[in-house]
């Protein structure tokens, strides 16, 4: 059985997207699927907002530590010299600024945010903005599958982190499969992540002049998680060439005033020779060696197969239906790994919409869901819905491992009375609204006697809103 | 804004707005007086007979049975005069109104008789006859008719960038500033028990899980370790409570400072296991007390200039429910302390509490217009123009004059 009418509306919008917006579930109600799909063809992914490439991004944090690191070493000698004589103290001060015109001032009181998270905080902006505008949500929850799917942490590199999922995954998640794997593992964000730019031939002219070697992480990552998935026949052997295989690819170090933190391919790095991966001999032609590693993986079964259960996982069940898993395995084996007919088919399939909620919405969806649904996510800081992710364990761009985050309700639900405090925190914040028409612009058909009945007694309508973004109805998709 | 994992203090108290107030400098100072007046809104409907209990009426034990506060009750209740006393969590307040500071008025209520507290506190708040939308609020208003007939320093209406939320009681034409504070109320045990009430009826799992995390916030609570997770203990409470007036009170006595304030406390909704001795409410009033003595002190020597008006949408049941507690009713309480009244008062036109003397056989029966408290506040403590009170700022309120002599 499935869900048909405003209800269907509701559900595609919580399932499928960050929950409804003011309107939309009666704007959807005439053909939910169809909205969906159209949302497919009609948006790019792309925000169209300009905001500096990765690369830029780095020297400029680059440059931005260089500065700081002048300029505390300037106070340093200042101090040494008011410590060596009292006497010259004020004139040690008062020389100090002068002497050092290039470097930026010690910033006033009420400053802005160092660099490095002002970038941070313009990309995760821009991230939410795209959450809240007034579409399904459906393509900017496959951004974030996809980007979580190929995770990497601003803990590690917070320059890149917004500007490689707008670099390497927002352009291809209605793209193919083949060229998102290609672009996230060539990033030069994934490869200081997953450590390949330490990796070296150890028979390359590098690896013997430093007498260093390989790294492979990024090799076993791409196996085990980015593509063919755990325990799915690899050996140790495949791990280790096709590591070698990657060396080379790496970055342009971020002090290169002009191309620094861009990807470079170095041949002196690069392990020469053929190589023997999942049993099949890849000769040596430099960059193309990984490239065509690559294109295989994204065409394997055992690929095809991990991709269909956890798109399935994400969006409809912890445990799905083990026909829509192979319908989905089917499609992106048929379609060359289209990405778009990989969405496509998880919407048309019935299983997809049983009306019985099976997944909890993870902590960054439930949040912007809330705020989708008072139509006033302006109102509220981006660094304090950074704060509210991280305080419920789900920190922006920040997981714990290159698993990603979690997206079972086994993973979130005991953080679930956390939530709790955030909803209180927000719903003091945002313009108060009449709860009843809050609940029919959210929940509509969704939402049972029960929580209609605890919205309608809560005491204000801050308490109401709380009640309203923790009902099960509303936390459960 | 931080970019490290917070700790829960941060997280709860980072931010929030929950004051608002106009910039109006030297209100009135051709008298050479400089009145301070902050408005506290008490969200959820506060329990007026458990908070000042009418112990000298035969019928109070009747009404409320062990729930009633006497004068010789295990709590005993605090003697006000020889018909009224104070909820023993309360002693701030009953020094006040020794000291001639504090006046009570009792079976008071707003225009408002239905018993939504949304639509009520949106009357309370914007002032009108009738529940509806309201772009401004009576506050607010007051100070744009003040601004009109040109008694503000003309230097002080200098407009400020308004936070995220205003209440509605200061929103409008009048420029407001707010801030934000330190602390935000954290979601109460109240929230957290009726969440799990509906979790019980449709989500076992999520109840077991919020169960659970009740249990050892009460453990928690029980050990005094504060900010757990959790619901917010007592102290929690108070720390919020203190804060939010005490700061108020703050700014408000800085001699460049607004003179107008108002904030809200919330949790007044006190459906099941009251608690009027010793408990929720108790808690509440106790933490109530807490911001009156907070806002005192550091109002410092303009107390005697200050007047505090502590309102809420509507009383509560007269009768206690099957839960040990009280459903929404009528009329209530409406506190109002400051160094400026003429206090020491109860001022009730007591209607009784025979099932005759309620209204619809349930609630406390309103014989005072809380507007009528109100405009008597505005009229003789900030000198706004009768008729702009009557026409303006409660329009359609000619009937509740202004109650003459609670400023002294």
């Amino acid at each position: 059985m499935t869900a048909r009418g405003k209800e269907a509306a509701a559900l595609a919008l919580h399932r499928f997207g960050f929950g409804p917006a003011a309107g939309q579930i009666d704007a959807i109600a005439a053909d939910p699927r169809g909205a969906l799909i159209a949302d497919l063809d009609r948006s790019s992914g792309m925000p169209s907002v300009d905001l500096p490439s990765s690369g830029t991004a780095e020297r400029a944090v680059f440059d931005f530590r260089a500065e700081e690191q002048a300029r505390q070493k300037l106070e340093q000698r200042a101090k040494k010299a008011a410590d060596a004589s009292t006497m010259e103290v004020s004139q040690a001060v008062m020389d100090a600024p002068s002497g050092a015109s290039a470097v930026p001032q010690k910033p006033p009181e009420n400053k802005p945010p160092p660099l490095p998270q002002q970038i941070l905080f313009n990309e995760a902006k821009v991230r939410f903005d795209a959450a809240c505008a007034p579409t399904t949500g459906l393509v900017e929850r496959l951004v974030w599958f996809w980007s979580n799917h190929f995770c990497i942490s601003a803990d590690k590199i917070p320059s890149m982190a917004g500007a490689y999922e707008r670099e390497a995954v927002r352009p291809y998640v209605l793209g193919r499969f083949a060229d998102l794997l290609l672009a996230v593992e060539s990033h030069p964000a994934m490869l200081f992540y997953l450590d390949n730019v330490e990796s070296m031939g150890p028979n390359s002219i590098a690896g013997i002049n430093r007498d260093r070697g390989l790294n492979e992480n990024l090799a076993r990552e791409t196996l085990e998680l980015h593509t063919l998935g755990v325990r799915s026949g690899y050996t140790q052997t495949d791990v280790t060439n096709f590591a070698k295989v990657l060396t080379g690819w790496t970055w342009i170090g971020p002090g290169e005033p002009d191309r620094g933190g861009e990807f470079a391919f170095n041949k002196r790095l690069h392990e020469p020779g053929d190589q023997i991966v999942m049993g099949k001999r890849y000769p040596d032609t430099g960059v193309e060696q990984g490239r065509a590693i690559l294109s295989d993986l994204a065409r394997h079964p055992a690929t095809a197969q991990h991709i269909a259960r956890k798109l399935a996982a994400h969006f409809v069940a912890d445990e799905p239906p083990p026909t829509l898993v192979a319908r989905l395995a089917k499609n992106f084996a048929d379609t060359n790994g289209d990405l778009k007919e990989l969405a496509r088919t998880l919407i048309a399939a019935d299983e997809s919409w049983v009306p019985r909620r099976q997944k909890l919405k993870t902590p960054a969806q439930w949040i912007t869901a809330g705020l989708r649904l008072t139509g006033a996510y302006d109102t509220i800081p981006i660094g304090r819905i950074m704060v509210a992710q991280t305080a419920l364990g789900e920190p922006l761009w920040r997981p714990p491992a290159p698993n990603g985050f979690a997206d079972t309700e086994a993973a979130w639900i005991d953080g679930v009375p956390r939530r709790l405090d955030i909803a209180n925190e927000f719903a003091a914040r945002v313009p108060a609204a009449d709860p009843a028409a809050l609940i029919e612009l959210s929940l509509g058909p969704l939402a049972s006697a029960e929580t209609r009945a605890t919205i309608s007694r809560a005491e204000s309508r801050r308490q109401a809103l709380a009640f309203l973004v923790m009902a099960p109805e509303f936390l459960r998709s | 804004m931080r970019l490290h994992a917070p700790s829960r203090r941060e997280l709860l108290f980072a931010s929030g707005t929950l004051f608002a107030w106009a910039h109006m400098p030297k209100l009135a100072h051709a008298e050479s007086r400089d009145p301070r007046f902050l408005t506290i809104i008490l969200r959820g409907a506060l329990d007026g007979l458990a908070t000042v209990a009418p112990v000298g009426d035969p019928d109070w034990t009747t009404l409320r049975g062990d729930n009633a506060l006497t004068l010789d009750g295990k709590a005993p209740a605090l003697k006000l005069n020889d018909f009224f006393a104070l909820n023993p969590a309360m002693p701030n307040l009953r020094r006040m109104f020794q000291d001639n500071e504090a006046i009570i008025v009792h079976a008071c209520a707003s225009p408002y008789r239905e018993r939504s507290h949304f639509d009520g506190q949106d009357l309370l708040e914007s002032g009108l006859p009738k529940p509806g939308p309201s772009d401004s609020g009576w506050l607010n208003r007051a100070l744009s008719s003040l601004a009109a007939g040109s008694r503000v320093d003309p230097n002080g209406g200098r407009a400020f960038a308004v936070g995220p939320v205003t209440p509605l009681i200061v929103r409008g034409p009048a420029p407001v500033l707010s801030w934000s504070p330190q602390r935000i109320q954290p979601a109460s045990d109240d929230t957290i028990q009726r969440l799990l009430d509906l979790y019980r009826h449709s989500d076992v799992k999520l109840a077991d899980v919020l169960e659970d995390h009740a249990k050892l916030a009460a453990i928690e609570h029980a050990g005094d370790m504060p900010q757990k997770p959790g619901g917010p203990g007592p102290a929690q409470v108070r720390a919020y409570f203190a804060e939010a007036a005490g700061n108020a009170a703050k700014f408000l006595a800085q001699p460049e400072g607004p003179r107008v304030g108002a904030l809200a406390l919330d949790g007044w909704d006190t459906h099941v296991n009251e608690g009027i001795a010793k408990g929720r409410l108790s808690d509440l009033l106790s933490a109530l007390d807490g911001a009156l003595a907070a806002v005192q002190t550091n109002m410092g020597p303009v107390w005697r200039e200050t007047v505090v008006v502590l309102a809420t949408e509507f009383g509560r049941t007269a009768h206690l429910n099957g839960t040990d507690g009280t459903d929404h009713g009528t009329a209530t309480v409406a506190l109002v302390v400051g160094g400026a009244l003429k206090g020491g008062r109860v001022i009730a036109d007591w209607p009784g509490l025979k099932e005759a003397d309620l209204y619809e056989k349930r609630d406390l029966k309103p014989t005072t217009d809380l507007r009528a408290v109100l405009k008597g506040v505005l009229k003789d403590h900030l000198r706004v123009d009768e008729r702009a009170l009557a026409q303006n700022v409660f329009p359609g309120s000619e009937g509740a004059k202004p109650m003459a002599g609670l400023v002294g």
